[in-house]
């Protein structure tokens, strides 16, 4: 699976992408969520926020609570403030 | 059942500047009796923190922008009756002063015209995957969103 991080989200995690293999257990954007919390302390910090956190599956608007699989590109963003 | 859109469209996200007078050329040759084009522009001052603007920088996320500023002229076209649109953006390093955005619409007629463009540039606003991050006196300082902008598409809302 691509993960991708924009803006501060991604300063707080230090990478604007990663590839990781989607453990099984873990079938919701919400489980990645917590997944991805508990690695490290940038993930925490970044995270800290998260009703703020828009979310994106394949390039397209989704919730928490969207099914996610190995083969989806998820990105995590702050609200947009373009314009 | 929805309407066809088969009207020229136009969506580019680009580091380089626009000509506002050669995108209404542009816009001027579909079936046309009013073109009505928004131009953004970056201010020099954030009146919020009372800080001089330096510099803006913005990113976004390449393939999901198109794809949502697609989905909202076709939106737009659905609901006006429109000849043709024009979205672009720009991305990276930019100077007060500096324009950001343009959207054109060209319509047979003003209203449709007005309404289309404003309601195409309020969500964009909301939508399109785009970052500001405002440069102060060397700071760097992402730009908060607007709760104000979210309040703008309400009035889309039927």
């Amino acid at each position: 699976m691509v993960i991708k991080y924009f803006s501060w989200i991604k300063e707080y995690i230090g990478k604007s992408e990663e590839l990781i293999e989607l453990p099984d257990d873990i079938t919701t954007i919400a489980e990645l969520i917590n997944y991805l919390d508990n690695l490290n302390d940038h993930y925490k910090r970044a995270f800290v926020k998260r009703d703020l956190i828009k979310i994106a599956v394949n390039k397209t608007y989704c919730s928490v609570e969207t099914k996610i699989s190995n083969n989806d590109e998820i990105a995590f963003f702050p609200p947009v403030t373009g314009g | 059942m929805e309407k066809q859109t088969t009207i020229p469209v136009k969506i580019n996200i680009q580091n380089k500047d626009f000509n506002v007078s050669e995108e209404t050329k542009i816009l001027q040759q579909n079936e046309t009796g009013a073109i009505v084009n928004f131009v953004g522009i970056v201010r020099g001052f954030d009146e919020k923190n009372n800080n001089v603007i330096d510099s803006m920088t913005l990113e976004h996320y390449p393939g999901m922008t198109e794809l949502e500023i697609e989905k909202i002229v076709r939106q737009g076209c659905q609901r006006w009756d429109i000849t043709g649109v024009t979205v672009i953006h720009r991305v990276g390093k930019l100077l007060p002063s500096d324009q950001i955005v343009f959207v054109g619409v060209s319509a047979k007629h003003r209203q449709n015209a007005f309404d289309s463009c404003n309601f195409i540039m309020d969500w964009l606003k909301t939508k399109a995957p785009f970052w500001k991050v405002e440069e102060c006196n060397n700071h760097k300082k992402w730009v908060n969103y607007n709760l104000s902008d979210d309040e703008a598409t309400k009035k889309w809302v039927v």
